[in-house]
């Protein structure tokens, strides 16, 4: 499997866009999901994120890599609203992302998932997607006391849908079980759905294959992939896993100290000597060129 | 086992609980003592402020104080208009007045709890519990100055710190409410507990119900899913506020007099510890705490002077012997058995659950 994913890689082409980045040429014609231009945050008088410029495709896989505390997630608490940012504008299918909060960022389609899974531990796990499912089928606060026709149809809806997008990962037989108690790659793959329960335009993962075995990890590209397909959504993820990284992701996004050091693909990525210079320090010409087929992998 | 078949004989038992206990008490009603007739309203009453407690305590995961705050807006709004329909419009209509005023005081204690919750839900924890605690205080004293008089024909007389009203005083300031027309009735107070069974039972099987909890278990996992976390917990918030008013007004209209200081900072308490006695978070365990703890001191009246110390220590005894493996394993066995499932499967299924937490 990894190999197609692999050859999938290679038929992608890049295409420059306006300011300064690449999407898939499947992509060109169609609105970008995302168009970040000169997003900055600082903290107090620490910069965070500084001149932060990216655009998505509509069916894109991005990734955003960088040592640790670099930004990425930062970047994705600013996606998502959980900071205002200080300068720059963050732009979704097209919207101005300006003066919005964390909920209206979910109803414009943008959906998330945690480098620290959060679940609601206590419920079941069709319970977890039904609240991803929140406003997807709504109805009444007393439709639900009065057990209204409304419920019963809309609760049997729910159901379905919860189901059918549990079956994505297999997991239509875990309805019943408790979330907190399923083990941990499950865990993460139900952050997924829930995430997916909201229809979104574009999925941010963050750090999705954390404490997963080699065999999760290759089960979670290709799901990620035929999320993709299936959706026809973007997704932009996190990950430290290089194997991860430069198997499915299209086009890469390097951060280190709050700036874009690098985008394109994974083989102009693994390539870059800036890059190998932000993960490994600076070395002396031969070894950087040695180090340099494995850098990003480390 | 079917998530959704356990729900289903959760909520079949506490309804049936509750009917059954009804049921007896009206057919044994004559043989019972003058003592444990009179606390039959009562009951009712606290069940409901437990249950409706619960709802922001277990449900929406907020520490509220100020329960009882809620229950003398209800109870004082339900006397007054109680008090302005009898004297005011003449209308002796026992039942409609008491249905009228169990509405009005659930309408002014919602309102009041969604005034309140407008600042106090932006705080969090200790914060709110505190702010609370004050709202429960300010709403007790400003009560302590309000003296409101009816005049026939329907004319009502407001005043602050002044008692010179015209007409009937309702409402006679620290003194409170007095020569109140009792028209409480048990019928009545169980109908209530049914109706804040249903409206928290139903609820939490219900899309509010499951974005309350959402914000509950995980405030930021829930904003990022679009749950506009401030409407849940206010929701939640007014719900249980308006539920309180309702028990208040039955419970104030079930005394010939009430006075203010009656609902004092540790009403409330005793109400959370009825929720926590119950369980936080099980409606079933609320309604059967509020009936034990509600009988209990009544039961130890015998003991004069030493029924608070004596009411502490069963409190701290039942909270340490409900937890021993012990009866945990009972309880697990009659559980087991209610779910057509063998009990040593159930405990099982316990430890299943237990490692797969572990595991991370």
């Amino acid at each position: 499997m990894s190999e197609t994913i692999r050859k999938r890689n290679q038929d992608t082409k890049m295409v420059p866009v306006p300011s300064t980045s690449i999407i898939p040429e499947r992509d060109i014609d169609k609105m970008p999901v995302l168009e970040c231009k000169h997003l900055g945050i600082d903290f107090g008088g620490l910069t965070a994120v500084e001149d932060f410029n990216l655009i998505i495709g509509k069916t894109e896989i991005a990734g955003l890599i960088g040592p640790n505390g670099a930004g990425k997630t930062t970047v994705f608490n600013l996606l998502t609203k959980v900071y205002e940012p200080t300068r720059g504008s963050v732009m979704i299918n097209g919207i101005d992302m300006h003066g919005m909060d964390t909920v209206d960022a979910s109803r414009h389609g943008i959906a998330r998932t945690f480098q620290n899974i959060r679940l609601f531990s206590n419920m079941t796990v069709e319970d977890n997607v039904r609240i991803g499912l929140h406003n997807q089928v709504r109805y009444g606060m007393l439709t639900g006391i009065l057990r209204l026709p409304g419920y019963w149809k809309k609760e049997r809806e729910q159901h379905e849908k919860a189901m059918e997008l549990l079956s994505l990962f297999g997991m239509q037989d875990m309805g019943d079980m408790q979330a907190g108690s399923l083990p941990y790659g499950a865990q993460r793959r139900l952050e997924i759905v829930r995430a997916l329960a909201t229809n979104p335009s574009l999925l941010l993962l963050d750090e999705p294959a954390a404490g997963m075995n080699p065999h999760e990890t290759q089960e979670l590209m290709d799901n990620i992939i035929k999320i993709r397909d299936q959706f026809q959504i973007a997704v932009m993820l996190i990950e430290h896993d290089m194997n991860l990284v430069m198997g499915i992701c299209e086009g890469i996004c390097v951060l280190n100290y709050g700036k874009i050091i690098a985008k394109g693909t994974a083989e102009e990525i693994q390539r870059n000597p800036v890059v190998i210079e932000a993960y490994l320090g600076k070395q002396n010409q031969a070894e950087a060129a040695e180090a340099g087929k494995e850098a990003p992998k480390a | 086992m079917n998530a959704k078949r356990k729900k289903l004989i959760y909520n079949s038992v506490t309804f049936g609980l509750v009917i059954l206990t009804y049921v007896l008490c009206s057919v044994f009603y004559k043989d019972m003592s003058r003592a444990l007739r009179g606390q039959l309203i009562p009951i009712c009453c606290w069940i409901v402020m437990a249950v409706s407690l619960n709802l922001v305590v277990g449900i929406s995961g907020e520490l509220s104080l100020g329960h009882a705050g809620f229950m003398s807006i209800g109870a004082f709004t339900g006397i007054i208009l109680s008090g302005w329909m009898q004297k005011g419009f003449l209308i002796e209509d026992e039942t409609l007045r008491l249905v009228l005023a169990i509405v009005g005081g659930g309408l002014l204690a919602g309102i009041f709890g969604f005034l309140i919750g407008i600042p106090v839900l932006r705080l969090r924890g200790d914060y709110l519990a505190i702010v609370t605690l004050a709202f429960g205080e300010i709403i007790r004293n400003v009560l302590n100055c309000v003296y409101i008089s009816v005049e026939e024909g329907g004319g009502l007389h407001f005043g602050f710190i002044q008692p010179n009203l015209p007409g009937t005083l309702l409402l006679n300031g620290p003194n409170g409410a007095v020569s109140v027309a009792k028209i409480s009735t048990f019928l009545c107070g169980f109908i209530l507990v049914m109706l804040a069974l249903i409206v928290v039972l139903n609820l939490m099987n219900s899309r509010t119900g499951r974005a309350i909890m959402a914000t509950r278990d995980n405030r930021i996992a829930a904003e990022s899913v679009g749950i506009n976390v401030t409407k849940y917990k206010m929701t939640a918030f007014v719900t249980a506020a308006a539920l309180a008013g309702m028990a208040g007004a039955l419970f104030g209209l079930n005394y010939s007099t009430l006075i203010p200081g009656k609902f004092k900072f540790d009403q409330s308490i005793n109400v959370l510890v009825f929720v926590v006695m119950g369980g936080i978070g099980n409606t079933l365990g609320s309604v059967i705490s509020a009936t034990v703890l509600t009988i209990l001191p009544e039961m130890l009246r015998d003991f004069a002077d030493y029924r608070m110390l004596l009411y502490a220590v069963l409190l701290i005894l039942m909270m340490l012997l409900t937890n021993t493996p012990v009866t945990r394993a009972f309880f697990g066995n009659i559980r087991g058995m209610l779910t057509r499932r063998g009990p040593q499967e159930h405990v099982e299924a316990n430890r299943g659950t237990g490692k797969g937490g572990g595991a991370k």
